[in-house]
């Protein structure tokens, strides 16, 4: 079942963000093998800074190989990955360097079950930005509490629901003031009810200016903050374009396939 | 039988549940009478249990002798119908404190002292320098402990380790290899899992040989071919080669566990971490290694509890501890005949230690549950 999402401004597909001309990411030419396996093919993409964007495509496309490669939780075999200036390689400076600024959203969530919510959103803060903790539990509670759930501070992650526990990842995430938020299906784990609610939370995100790539198949979404959508299949980019073209006017077949499947009910 | 009334939907109250399933009453009917075979079986265990635990308890209490001295006990060993505790009362400060005089035993009692008031202060609940006490038990303690176990500085009287024993030799050793084979066993986990071909063989190696020889033969060997190996002059105290020996021997045996607990933590776990930029040794300090040693706890007290029984073993290189020393008493000629009461007394003393840490995990786990509260 596809998730309408009700935006502010219904009329307009990409709402009221600016898309500077600073580039964030650029990935030339890069390929992924797993062994022998032919993962990812001569993907080109280029970011720029304040740029939603939506990958989908079915499973085993490699899609969410794609956007961990960018925070090198995978690693590429050819081609480059430069984000911000800086380019991914194995030296773990630049990974590192990388990771403070690129924030990720899992599909299962990955908090950490041992330490209670509050905790969970000050560690990277205390441990990677060396803030003194009362700091970072300030941010930590500024964020729980733009994502609405303040009152969950101290406890732990195996007493909130789904939803609650993915908007404290993205809380967790935007602790460490990223420039650039990547979101692997974080909606894929959860209930229907709670999924709204966690959508809200990325349009608001998207609607302050952060610059996300989104893998999802929640097409609502696509149309409502998207500003491109690029469809993958076996391991290429097939096409990417602006939501409202991409929906209405599929250009290659595999994209039509995939649309008329995921669109039919 | 009950009545089934009927409630128009929505308005059924909660009742109690029949009583032939709750309580003592339905305990009984659902575990030991629930059929035939189970009650046969539970007959059957009672019947052994009344063969085996009245006899004993005449022979250890009722018909026991009590006393201080070799006359209290009868002479003969056929006169004897109940065991003879004035064996143990004469033998006490030995089978406590080995050979150590007796003048200077209140250097290991000033010793428990200082532990027993650590350890209280760290069951406090809001007690806010819990880690200054940790650090202080772990790395002050055992330095506080050689200078007044041994002696020789601070105007102390030298006390050279074969005159150490008993009991508290045995928490010596226990207290050192447990101390110290949970981090040596950490670190030889993470370098077994490590990419780094030589780390990864090196920590292989070492866990593979170390588990594949008896303790006795890790002993034996620190004792007697160490020395041969260290230049002329060179030589360790013979409890320190048992204490190493010992350490090294269960950091294997940690690692093993370790490992299967870091093997347990989903991918995602190591993933959440690395995204938000968190290093190797900060990623495993702050999120896995508290998750896996928490897994773990259930295998980690095995291995300590198989360590504090293991120390007996020093006995083949000439340490006598708590079991030495019951063995060494009941050779004395004035004692002979009554190793079983030594035997009991050791056994008891152990197994109060041993539960004593089995219970002490169980709440631990119970403590650190975090996951599935709801």
């Amino acid at each position: 079942m596809n998730q309408q999402v009700q935006s502010e401004s219904p009329e307009s597909a990409a709402p009221k963000m600016q898309i500077s001309d600073e580039v964030m990411i650029q990935v030339i030419g890069m390929h992924k093998w797993y062994g022998e396996f032919h993962v990812l093919k001569d993907i080109n993409l280029t970011v720029n800074k304040g740029e939603r964007i939506v990958v989908c495509g079915p499973s085993g496309s490699g899609k969410s190989t794609m956007i961990r490669c960018i925070n090198r939780l995978e690693e590429h075999q050819q081609g480059q990955i430069i984000v911000e200036g800086t380019e991914l390689t194995s030296d773990l400076k630049h990974i590192e360097q990388i990771r403070k600024d690129v924030g990720m959203v899992f599909q299962h969530f990955n908090l950490f079950p041992h330490l209670t919510v509050l905790e969970n959103l000050a560690l990277a803060p205390i441990w990677v930005r060396k803030m003194p903790r009362k700091d970072a539990e300030e941010i930590g509670m500024k964020y729980l509490t733009r994502v609405k759930i303040p009152e969950q501070a101290k406890k732990y992650p195996g007493q909130l629901s789904g939803g609650q526990q993915q908007r404290v990842a993205i809380a967790r995430s935007l602790c460490m003031s990223p420039r650039i938020m990547l979101f692997d299906e974080p909606t894929s784990a959860l209930d229907p009810e709670m999924i709204k609610e966690v959508l809200d939370t990325m349009i608001e995100l998207a609607e302050e200016g952060m610059t996300m790539i989104c893998v999802t198949h929640e097409m609502g979404f696509a149309k409502t903050v998207a500003n491109r959508v690029i469809f993958m299949d076996g391991g290429e980019i097939i096409e990417q374009n602006e939501p409202t073209e991409f929906f209405d006017n599929p250009q290659h077949e595999r994209t039509q396939l995939f649309l008329s499947q995921i669109l039919a009910h | 039988m009950e009545s089934t009334q009927h409630y128009t939907p929505g308005t059924h109250p909660d009742l109690a549940p029949p009583p032939s399933t709750v309580g003592v009453r339905g305990w009984l009917v659902s575990n030991i009478f629930s059929s035939p075979l189970n009650i046969a079986v539970s007959l059957f265990i009672l019947w052994l249990l009344y063969q085996i635990v009245p006899p004993f308890f005449h022979w250890a209490f009722f018909d026991a002798y009590w006393g201080t001295s070799r006359t209290d006990c009868p002479a003969e060993a056929g006169k004897r119908v109940g065991a003879c505790w004035a064996f143990i009362d004469f033998w006490s400060r030995q089978l406590m404190y080995g050979r150590y005089p007796v003048a200077e035993l209140w250097r290991i009692n000033l010793s428990y002292v200082i532990f027993v008031i650590s350890m209280v202060t760290l069951f406090i609940p809001k007690f806010r320098y819990k880690p200054w006490v940790g650090a202080f038990l772990l790395f002050i303690f055992p330095v506080i402990c050689y200078y007044l176990y041994s002696g020789g500085s601070f105007g102390l009287p030298s006390i050279e380790t074969p005159l150490w024993g008993g009991f508290s030799l045995t928490l010596v050793i226990a207290f050192t290899g447990i101390v110290a084979s949970l981090p040596i066993g950490v670190v030889l986990a993470l370098g077994r899992r490590s990419h780094m071909p030589i780390v990864k063989s090196l920590c292989v190696v070492f866990i593979e040989v170390v588990r594949g020889v008896p303790l006795i033969t890790v002993l034996f060997m620190s004792s007697v071919m160490f020395p041969l190996f260290m230049p002329e002059g060179v030589n360790f105290d013979k409890l320190v080669r048992a204490l190493v020996g010992v350490a090294l021997f269960s950091a294997a045996y940690m690692a093993e566990a370790v490992r299967g607990g870091l093997q347990a933590i989903p991918r995602g776990q190591y993933e959440g971490a690395a995204a938000m930029g968190l290093g190797y040794w900060r990623m495993m300090i702050l999120v896995i290694l508290p998750q896996a040693l928490k897994l773990v706890i259930p295998s980690i007290v095995s291995s300590f509890i198989g360590l504090f029984k293991d120390t007996t073993l020093v006995l083949i290189i000439g340490l006598f501890d708590f079991l030495g020393m019951a063995q060494l008493a009941s050779t004395n000629p004035e004692w002979l005949g009554f190793s079983v009461e030594g035997y009991v007394f050791v056994a008891a003393g152990f197994w109060v230690c041993c539960f004593s840490m089995s219970r002490y995990s169980m709440a631990l786990e119970r403590k650190l549950e975090t996951g599935h509260k709801r």
